[in-house]
This record gives C-alpha cells, sequence and structure tokens, in this order.
C-alpha cells in the first residue's frame, strides 16, 4: 500500500508525548558552563568603556571579548556585515558587548549584572521615515540596504487610460515568532580542536559556515546537529548562528562545554522579528473590472544589519501583485536599514506583507467597479497559461480559480455576503476573503546555486536511512520525506529512517526554509532511490541467482515479478554485510527551460506557486468594537498532501499565526527597545481565540514534485490577515489598513467616519 | 544574602514576622502574582512568609446576610462554590476569567486584593457588592468596607505586619440582575483593559438601584456614582441607554498604557452599560 | 536558607525530595529529579508548557514554589501519564490525532486535558478549549488537540458502556 497520501502518525510523536524528546535545554554534558551576555541598551552610540565590578569574584567565571575571537568577528550570512561582539559602532539595542560563562545559570548572570558599560549615545534612525529622509545615514548614502524593481509593460501609461484608479496605503509592524520553546545552543570543543554544536535551529550548514569563519576552523572539523526543535517558523534560521557563536568563543575561553538557553524576555528582545512594512498601491481597471495596471511600492524595515533581508524583499516583491492578471505592473521594493535588532525570516518571508496590502485593496478596487470580492477574483485571477508580473507563463498546476471556487462553495459567501452587516442585537456579522499564492523552493536561480543534497545510505540492521540537512522543527518534514522516500523506493515506511541531522554526516540538502523541503528534497531523493535500487537489484540478482529486470520492493519484500523472494530488510542487512555500508548522494537540478535573469527581475521567479484562498467569518460587538473570528474556511493547494493530517496541521497552525497578527500581535518598540518582551505583553492567540477552521485540502499536482507535491509551510501565513480585515469591512464598513486590528484602531476609524 | 522562606503555622506568628521584618518580608499567598514580580524584579525581597499553613484563612462560610470568604481561597475553589454560585455569581464568573485553570488553581482572591492591582479581576464585584475587609494585626482586628479599603496606585488600607483574614461579601438580593464583563487583548489569560461589575434591582420596567464598578479605568477601582444616580428611577428606554454610555465615558478618567487607549476604556465602558441595560430589558420585559 | 525536605508522591511513587525553599517546583522536577519532560516557556505561568498536576489541579510549576508543598503532596508529571512501551489513550489520542507538532506545549496540554477529563469526563468542545486555555501552542492551531482531547473522551465513554 502507497504511503503517501496516508496520515501515519509522526515518528517522532511518541518520544514528545511521553515527555522523552531531549530539546536542548534537556540536554546536560559534563562539566558544562552556562552563558549569558552583556548586552548594549541604547540602539545606536559608541562604547567608551567596559568595567567588571571589583567586589564581584571575577575568577569563578569567563568573561570573553572580541579579542577572544580567532576568525572573523562576524556571523557570516548573506554579507559579513554582523559582528558577533561590538567593537566599533553599536547599531542596535540588545547587541553583544561582552560574554560571560560560569558553572551556573545564576552566576553567569550576576557576572553580566556586575559589567558596567559607559557609552556615547548617536542619534539613531528608528523608522522608515527617518532612514527615508536621510538625514542620519546609518547604512550607505541613502539607508537603503537592498533594492529591487519588477516592470512588466508601460504602469504609468496605463493607469493614465484606466477608466477607474484606486490607491490605497498599508501599514504592518513588527511580528514575534513566539515558539514555545526558546532559542538554545551547546557548544563544545573536542579534541584536536574540533568544535561540536547541538541545539535549536533549522538549517545546521548555516551555522556550520558561520563557525567556521568566526573561529578560523574549516568546515570539516565543525560537527553542527540540531536537538529537537520547539518551533522556529523561521526565527531559528539564521539567529542561530549568532547564538552558536556566542557558545563557542565562550567555550573555547573556558575549556568547558558551554549552553546558553534565552529566558523568554531576553529572547523577544533581542531575536530576529517579521519585517515592518508599509506598502501603496495605485490600481486601475477598466469600467467592467479588468485589470490593467498595478503600481506598487513595497518598503520594509530591515533594522541594523543586512541578514537575510535582500531575499525577503525580494520574496516579497515578486509576490506584490499577487495571483492576478494584469499586463502593467511596476513593484519598486526598498528595504531600510534602522537602528532596531535586525528581522530577519518568518514564515511566509515578505509574502503576508505583500498579500495583506493586495488582497485588502483588491477589495477596494472589486467595491470600485461595483463587483463582489467573489466576482472580481474571478475576474481576474491567474489561470493556465497566463503570465505573471515577472513574466513567467505558467504552463501546469495553477489552483487559483480552484481554491476560490471551493472556499466560496463551502464558506457560501455569496449568501453570507448578503447577510452581513445586518444587525442582530448588537453584533454584526462579515465575510471576506483572500487570494493568494506561494512560490515553491528558493526564488530565481537559488536552487541552482544551492544544489540541495541528500543521501540513502543502506544500514546494517537492515533499513534506509535519509541522510538531510533539512530539519525538524515540528512541521512534519522527517515524516513526509520517509513516506516519499518510501514509495519510491516501493518499501513499507518503517524501513525507511531519518537519522537526527548532523552535519558531521548528512550532505548539504540546503536551509529548512522556504517552503522547499518536501518538494527539493523529495526529488533528490527520488534520484537517489532509483540509484540505490539499481545498486540493491543488481546485488540481489547475483544473490539470488534471477534476472534483475523484474526485481522491485513491495512493501516488506523483494519480489520478482509477483513472487515474494526475501524480506527487504534482509536483502539490505546481506548487502551491507558482504558489501559494506552503502551511500547514494545526488543533488537537486533545476528543472530545464526555466529563466531567470536577477539583474532585471524577469522571468521564472518560482518552478511552481503553491495557491490558497481564505474565506473568514467575523462577529463584531459594535458596543465594544471587540471582534470575533467565528470560522474561517481555507483551501489550500499543495500539489498532493502527502500526509493529510500534518497538511491540516500546516494550514491550521499557519492561520492561527496569521490570525494572531491580524488581531493582536503587536511588538511594542519605544525608542529602539522592545517593550513588550513578555508573554504577558506579548499576546498570541489562546485556544479561546482560536475560531472553527475548515480545512479544504486541494491538489493541482505539480509534475515535476515527488507524487505532485509542491510547498505548503508558510501558504497558511498568506491569506489569513487580508481575509480577517476584510471580513471586519463587510460587518462594519471600516477598512482597516495597518495591523494589528485592534478594537483600540476600530473605534479610531470608526469616529473618524460618524465625524464625516 | 539568603533568602529566607517562612511557614508558620498560625496568623499571629505570620504577623509577628511580618512586624519584625517589616519592608522585607512579604505575604505569599497563591504565589501567581508575587513570584512573577520576583522575577521580573518588580520587588526586592529577602525573604517571604508563607500563608498556606493558616487554617483560619480558609473557608467559604454561608452567613444569613453574607458570603465570607477566607482570603487564601484560590479562584478555582470560590467558582466551583454552591454558595457563592447561587448568591455571588458575578464572582464566581470573574474568578474564572482570570488567567486560565492553572492560575485559578493557585491565585487567592486574598492576593488579588493584596496586590491590588488595578486590573484586578475581583476588585469591581467586591466593590459593586459592599464588601467588608477584616484586616488583623497583633493588637486586634477591623473591617474596612470596600469604598475606602483600595486608598491609591496597588495600595491598600492593610498595613506593614497586618493581614487581611476575611472578605464579607453581602449576598445578592435574589431579584436582582448582576453580570461581570471583562474585555481583554485576547479571549483568556488576559490582563483587563476594562472590566466592570454591575448590579440592579429592575422593577416594572424601571431601575429601582443600579450599582456599578469598574475595573482598569483608574489607580483603583472606581463606582460610576453619577451614572448611578442617573439611571436611578429611570425607565428603560433606548434614550437611557445612550445617556448612560455617555454620563458613563465622562466619569471615568483611564490612561494609555501599552494594553489600550484612554478613549477607547472610556467608549468600551459605555459599550459594557449598555450591554447590561440591554439585556436586562429584553428579560425585565418578559417579567414584572 | 538551607533546604527543606518533604515526603511527596512524584508519579505515584513516593520519594523525598531535598531542596531550597524558594526553588521552582519546575526546577525542583528537572534538575533535582531529572524529569525533564516539563518545560519551561516563560517563567512566569503564562504558557503552560510547566504544567504538572498537584493533587489533581492543574498548575504552572514555575509559579509555586518548593516551600509551598506540603508532606504527601501528589506530583504528576507527562513522565508519568504513560511510557513508551505504555501511552495512556490519551497520549495515543494526541499522536494519532495530529495533536503534535514540535511537541514542546504537549507535556502541559496533556496535563491539563488530563485535569479537565478526571473532573469532567465527557466535556464539550467549547470546556475543552477553556480547560487548556492557560496552554500556549504556537504550531497547531489548536484544532486538532481539541480534537485529541474529545477522541479520548469519546473513547473513555465507549469503554465504560
Amino acid at each position: 500500500m502507497a504511503e503517501v497520501g496516508r496520515s501515519i502518525p509522526r515518528a517522532d510523536a511518541g518520544e514528545k508525548v511521553t515527555g522523552a524528546a531531549a530539546y536542548v535545554d534537556d540536554i546536560q554534558m559534563p562539566g558544562m558552563w552556562h552563558g549569558a551576555i552583556v548586552r548594549s541598551d541604547i540602539p545606536r552610540g559608541r562604547v567608551i568603556s567596559i568595567e567588571l565590578d571589583p567586589a564581584f569574584d571575577w575568577n569563578r567565571v569567563a568573561v570573553a571579548g572580541a579579542e577572544d575571537i580567532p576568525g572573523k568577528n562576524c556571523v557570516a550570512m548573506i554579507r559579513e556585515d554582523l559582528p558577533l561582539i561590538v567593537e566599533k559602532e553599536i547599531r542596535h539595542a540588545g547587541e553583544a558587548l561582552l560574554l560571560v560563562a560560569a558553572p551556573t545559570r545564576e552566576l553567569a548572570r550576576a557576572a553580566v549584572r556586575a559589567v558596567r558599560v559607559e557609552s556615547e549615545a548617536l542619534r539613531p534612525v528608528l523608522t522608515i521615515d527617518e532612514a527615508k529622509a536621510a538625514k542620519t545615514k546609518i547604512f550607505a548614502k541613502d539607508n537603503v540596504i537592498h533594492r529591487c524593481d519588477i516592470k512588466k509593460g508601460d504602469v504609468e501609461a496605463a493607469l493614465r487610460r484606466a477608466e477607474i484608479v484606486v490607491e490605497g496605503s498599508y501599514e504592518t509592524g513588527p511580528q514575534e515568532h513566539i515558539y514555545i520553546e526558546t532559542q538554545g545552543m551547546i557548544a563544545e570543543w573536542k579534541e584536536g580542536g574540533a568544535l561540536s554544536v547541538v541545539g535549536s535551529l533549522q538549517c545546521p550548514y548555516y551555522v556550520s559556515h558561520a563557525l567556521s569563519v568566526l573561529m578560523g576552523v574549516p568546515e570539516e572539523r565543525i560537527s553542527v546537529r540540531q536537538s529537537v526543535v520547539g518551533g522556529a517558523f523561521g526565527g531559528k534560521e539564521d539567529y542561530p548562528s549568532i547564538l552558536a557563536g556566542y557558545c563557542a568563543v565562550l567555550s573555547r575561553k573556558c575549556g568547558h562545554p558551554v549552553k546558553i538557553v534565552y529566558d523568554r524576555d531576553e529572547d523577544i528582545r533581542v531575536t530576529t522579528k517579521r519585517h515592518p512594512s508599509r506598502v501603496t498601491h495605485r490600481t486601475g481597471m477598466k469600467r467592467d473590472g479588468t485589470l490593467v495596471a498595478m503600481d506598487i511600492s513595497f518598503e520594509l524595515d530591515a533594522g541594523a544589519y543586512v541578514t537575510l533581508t535582500p531575499v525577503v524583499l525580494s520574496r516579497g516583491a515578486i509576490h506584490c501583485a499577487g495571483p492576478y492578471r494584469c499586463p502593467n505592473v511596476r513593484v519598486r521594493a526598498r528595504a531600510f536599514a534602522t537602528n532596531t535588532p535586525p528581522n530577519g525570516a518568518f514564515r511566509g518571508f515578505g509574502a503576508p506583507q505583500a498579500f495583506f496590502p493586495l488582497e485588502v485593496h483588491m477589495d477596494r478596487v472589486a467595491e470600485a467597479a461595483r463587483l463582489s470580492p467573489l466576482q472580481f477574483r474571478r475576474k481576474n485571477c491567474l489561470k493556465k497559461g497566463d503570465t505573471t508580473a515577472t513574466g513567467q507563463k505558467l504552463t501546469e498546476s495553477v489552483a487559483a480559480l480552484r481554491v476560490l471556487e471551493e472556499a466560496a462553495k463551502r464558506s457560501k459567501f455569496d449568501k453570507r455576503a448578503k447577510e452581513s452587516a445586518r444587525p442582530c442585537g448588537n453584533i454584526k456579522r462579515g465575510i471576506g476573503m483572500a487570494l493568494f499564492m506561494h512560490g515553491a523552493g528558493f526564488t530565481g536561480s537559488g536552487e541552482a546555486k544551492l544544489k540541495g543534497k541528500a543521501s540513502l545510505r543502506l544500514e546494517q540492521e537492515g533499513r534506509i536511512a535519509i541522510l538531510t540537512a533539512c530539519t525538524e522543527m515540528g512541521q512534519g518534514a522527517h515524516t513526509v520525506l520517509r513516506q516519499i522516500a518510501a514509495d519510491q523506493l516501493g518499501v513499507d515506511a518503517d524501513i525507511v529512517t531519518l537519522p537526527t541531522p548532523d552535519t558531521a554526516y548528512v550532505p548539504d540538502s540546503g536551509p529548512t526554509v522556504a517552503s522547499r523541503t518536501t518538494m527539493i528534497m523529495g526529488v533528490v531523493l527520488g534520484k537517489c532511490a532509483a540509484r540505490i535500487k539499481e545498486e540493491l537489484f543488481r546485488f540481489a540478482a547475483k544473490e539470488f541467482g534471477t534476472k534483475r529486470d523484474k526485481l522491485s520492493f513491495s512493501g516488506r519484500y523483494l519480489v520478482d515479478g509477483r513472487k515474494r523472494i526475501a524480506e527487504a530488510g534482509e536483502l539490505i542487512k546481506a548487502y551491507v554485510f558482504k558489501k559494506g555500508v552503502h551511500v547514494v548522494t545526488d543533488e537537486y537540478e533545476m528543472p530545464p527551460g526555466l529563466r531567470w535573469d536577477d539583474k532585471t527581475y524577469r522571468g521564472d521567479a518560482y518552478p511552481t506557486y503553491s495557491w490558497g484562498c481564505d474565506v473568514a467569518e467575523v462577529e463584531v460587538d459594535m458596543d465594544t468594537l471587540e471582534v470575533r473570528v467565528r470560522k474561517m474556511w481555507l483551501a489550500q493547494d499543495m500539489g498532493r498532501a502527502i500526509n493529510p493530517v500534518l497538511a491540516a496541521g500546516q494550514i491550521e497552525g499557519g492561520t492561527l499565526q496569521a490570525h494572531g497578527w491580524a488581531t493582536m500581535e503587536r511588538v511594542a518598540m519605544d525608542a529602539g527597545l522592545v517593550k513588550s518582551d513578555r508573554l504577558q505583553t506579548y499576546i498570541i492567540p489562546t485556544a479561546i481565540d482560536a475560531p472553527e477552521m475548515e480545512t479544504i485540502i486541494i491538489e493541482e499536482p505539480y509534475s515535476l514534485g515527488p507524487m505532485g507535491a509542491k510547498g505548503l509551510g508558510e501558504l497558511p501565513m498568506d491569506g489569513g490577515a487580508p481575509a480577517i480585515a476584510n471580513a471586519i469591512y463587510s460587518a462594519t464598513g471600516l477598512r482597516m489598513c495597518s495591523l494589528p486590528i485592534t478594537p483600540e484602531k476600530l473605534y479610531e476609524e470608526w469616529k473618524k467616519k460618524e465625524g464625516e | 544574602m539568603s533568602f529566607e522562606y517562612h511557614k508558620p503555622p498560625t496568623l499571629g506568628e505570620a504577623m509577628g514576622l511580618l512586624v519584625m521584618y517589616k519592608g522585607k518580608f512579604a505575604a505569599l499567598a497563591g504565589g501567581t502574582d508575587l513570584i512573577v514580580q520576583r522575577r521580573t524584579a518588580a520587588r526586592e525581597l529577602s525573604g517571604v512568609v508563607d500563608l498556606s499553613s493558616i487554617e483560619e484563612l480558609r473557608g467559604i462560610a454561608l452567613m444569613p446576610q453574607a458570603v465570607e470568604i477566607g482570603t487564601m481561597e484560590t479562584h478555582a475553589a470560590i467558582a466551583a462554590n454552591d454558595a457563592v454560585r447561587k448568591h455571588l455569581p458575578a464572582l464566581a464568573e470573574a474568578c474564572l476569567t482570570i488567567g486560565g485553570a492553572q492560575i485559578q488553581n493557585r491565585g487567592t482572591i486574598g492576593g488579588n486584593v493584596m496586590n491590588a492591582s488595578p486590573a484586578g479581576d475581583t476588585l469591581p464585584v467586591l466593590l459593586a457588592h459592599g464588601a467588608e475587609f477584616l484586616i488583623k494585626n497583633l493588637e486586634g482586628e477591623r473591617w474596612v468596607p470596600a469604598d475606602k479599603f483600595f486608598t491609591g496606585y496597588r495600595k491598600t488600607a492593610v498595613e506593614e505586619g497586618e493581614l487581611l483574614a476575611r472578605i464579607r461579601i453581602p449576598k445578592s438580593d435574589s431579584k436582582e440582575r448582576a453580570a461581570y464583563y471583562k474585555i481583554g487583548q485576547r479571549s483568556a489569560q488576559a490582563i483587563s483593559k476594562v472590566s466592570m461589575c454591575v448590579r440592579a434591582r429592575i422593577r416594572h420596567g424601571g431601575i429601582e438601584w443600579i450599582k456599578i464598578a469598574l475595573g482598569s479605568v483608574g489607580p483603583v477601582p472606581v463606582r460610576a456614582s453619577g451614572t448611578e444616580a442617573l439611571l436611578k428611577g429611570q425607565v428603560l428606554s433606548e434614550g437611557l441607554l445612550g445617556r448612560a454610555r455617555e454620563s458613563l465615558a465622562d466619569e471615568i478618567a483611564p490612561i494609555d498604557d501599552m494594553r489600550s487607549t484612554a478613549q477607547y476604556r472610556k467608549f468600551a465602558a459605555g459599550g459594557l452599560i449598555v450591554r447590561f441595560l440591554r439585556s436586562v430589558r429584553k428579560t425585565s420585559s418578559n417579567h414584572p | 536558607m538551607s533546604s527543606i525536605i518533604k515526603k511527596i508522591f512524584v508519579n505515584n511513587t513516593e520519594r523525598i525530595v531535598d531542596a531550597e525553599p524558594q526553588m521552582r517546583l519546575l526546577d525542583v522536577l528537572r534538575a533535582r529529579l531529572g524529569l525533564t519532560g516539563t518545560k519551561e516557556g516563560c517563567g512566569e505561568g503564562e504558557c503552560g508548557a510547566c504544567s504538572v498536576l498537584l493533587n489533581d489541579a492543574a498548575v504552572d510549576s514555575c509559579l509555586v514554589l518548593w516551600g509551598q508543598l506540603a508532606d504527601g503532596d501528589r506530583l504528576v508529571t507527562v513522565e508519568g501519564l504513560g511510557s513508551a512501551a505504555h501511552l495512556s489513550p490519551l497520549q495515543e489520542c494526541f499522536v494519532n490525532k495530529g495533536g503534535v507538532q514540535c511537541g514542546f506545549c504537549t507535556p502541559g496540554m496533556l496535563i491539563a486535558a488530563q485535569a479537565l477529563l478526571i473532573k469532567n469526563p465527557s466535556p464539550t468542545r467549547n470546556e475543552i478549549s477553556q480547560a487548556i486555555a492557560g496552554n500556549l501552542c504556537r504550531c497547531t492551531g489548536y484544532a486538532k488537540i481539541v480534537d485529541a482531547i474529545e477522541e479520548c473522551a469519546a473513547r473513555r465513554k465507549g469503554k465504560k458502556r
């Protein structure tokens, strides 16, 4: 029986429900010390002096500064601009000034408190507006960290000719991941100068590369592995390299393994957030509602360093015009430097910041054309054969219309729309929708450059191991890959194992990001499976004296045509016994015929897209303007649901994160410092806040995806917020253009409207 | 300096310790506020006096006119108590909005009152019901009424070395209507932005009397006496709802903070009184 | 201050435990007793990841000081709900219904669910949501966690007949 398409239980669920799963803070090592960080409390400035209080016994602890970094004082990511420890200029509050390690956590923290830092404050740049004005320059001449421009047709001319033009401006703030397990890492130096790191991370090879540059040690002597990861959502894509750097430097200094696990408040204050955004739309259309021009300005606040911003900006820009057919498109995208903690990856990676404005704006545009939200989208959504904003012709696996119609049908959208805003006592109901898509894999030539690798290895115990650097962080990757490989091999899933990703023995698969794992790894595993089957069957033919051509696997067995010859496990054991461990490694190749130009930003931005349509029904208490999202219908296409329960889990979890971003999550900043640094002040949804969710899995297969699968991890984040915003408009007539949509903001908008 | 932990079996010993270590020791009830404050270094403490062994501070007693609750009773126990559910339904409701189940199982009414946060969930209920607080010290004891108990931002009539032992809450009138409302940043586990306890006796479509107490709109819980006077004796008309709303918004002086704005709090408080009046109007039209 | 010895039941086994009175119960469990199944997510009673049963009631162990416990108190942690060889029906339902993703909230969720089912064997979905309102999850959206608890209650009910 095929494994793909079945909701097999995840292999790690057993250890998670018994408390046996080892997260980084559960790991103890003999002689382990604890690290702590002395941080800047101003957003921009220079360190004048760092004094160690003589009353504290500094012999009990180890202290490390920039001078203790043997390699380059930088945490290498896209650029090498982020110092591990500040040497010249403080660029954001929370930057590390000095590192401390001690035998206990309490002592390390006491040591931090015994450090007195004197610094000279410089005028900081704290907002996109201040960065744009460039009165103070903190990055290049114009504070622009990255820019990217997309041009299709002639948008200015088209806007001049357009019969209707609608403008709108939209704004979103930072969002914090609030993985329930905070960031943590342990570093240990071994004999021969080898460095071993374990921690809560998404990308082991990112960390090993960063450590190699930092410590001046070749990557072959560094092993980085994941512990069980308690949630990540992008927040553990690049930041762990910084944390690993602290641990490695301290461990080298004190001669003990060093663990750092952040308390929640420190985690919220200093780690990466979703980029705040400011987006304006100028949309032109014919009187009948056909889109003719989309002119979009897309601005992000990058924070103090480059980190992943160019890629976030890129993906955001490409998704700005969304799932619509439009002959004239211009996207001007800019990311600005500010003296705030650097922003980074968060599920969606620029796309949610593109879709909130787009989908709210499209409702506005629809209204101007006297079309319902559904009619407008039906009329203008991309279909097979259409070209996108970057000029990509969509040749297959386009599910925009399908997800739209399915979500509309299940939610009885038209009927509910008619009934909306009719007050039932003091409660008004409203219904809203959002149509969206998400490109799978790295943008443009990204995957070609990465050449993500995976291996299959025959194991002594008679199983086949998948060797991948792609991590399990709760999303179910390790289960899904086993199902895919099992079907590619023809065996039962429990013959396939997936050992903990450790750079010591897995190849560089590329990072666990960009909704790429299932699709990219699945394709590579297919190539490995074909080759390893070939090797095994050749061996079997000799062993059993049969012809090679009718051999295959069927579940637990090796079969010749229909006849069972041996147990698959026994065959593998025999192979390893006689010939030794056998590993087949392969790498991803871009599908032929895809073209992308990094300079003009034109061409096939992604091999394929996953599509989604969310419908949200809200109830607004008009006495208090409290909003309750009662139910959401989520029609989402991932090509093929490898494991339907896990797929639904991604859809539901991502949707609730979008709901939180839309209605309650707000990073309160004051003069460059994060003030909402506790779970009491940074609010995420509880079980009571969660709407009823009806998950509708749509499968529009992609011929070059494993069993038709595309990406799924981030898609659910893209549509929830605008669907809710549009539902609130439907209920109240209040058009909310900035997130979060709180009752306070609704009240201000309502007052303004009453005043008119 | 090492931290001292004391768990005396009697009230007298507890007070003795608090007197001796004035300002340095804190009284520990359930711990759900104190332990958080100690962690965020909001409070510098040399030690605690754990009150959980003192029998005298426990018990929920149904008296002829009132329900008396020992200050060490947990929110969960109070919400589940038959006498409270029957005679003080608004208190039971308020207790169920504090944190989640885990907090309700440890947090105490005494702790909630003594913490005296402007957002304390039981405070408006106690104020609206005219509760009385029994304060004990080494010399004796005294009862303080609710409207004199909360003396300022996070301050109560309980002085150093004294302990709050019991809370006496007059039973609801069997014919009264009461409600507790809380608006937070989310539906559970939230610090209130505005909270309200309102009680009223409705007769023949009119308000015989009404008591309105609010939390989170000032440094201490407040009675909206102006709005109460406005509504007393009035017929429940649509116009009255609008006037009540305006009066309440004018009467309170909330602030802007991380959770909400003064403007919204005024608006929402008005919304809550309208919600209450509308609900009693609907059902009173069915009953005389 | 010197430590206090208490005789308590941990997962049905009597233990004699010695710890400083101001030590958090969470740390006593994780560091002194080696029961690392109970997690710290926030340290201030907001996330519920540290939930344990104390005399059948769910509490945040990060907000309980060792000194507050009394001799004879009964603690149940996630380790006491079942083992790898014998998962409890509740644990099985979490596994089978997709109620586990990253797993970090799972021990606390199981404890909150267990506390609910002890008191209320046939909860409605709304009562389930209320019972886990003090347990934050960032991965699942809660839907499949509620499904799992509902399924467990239904199974137990089915067994009784």
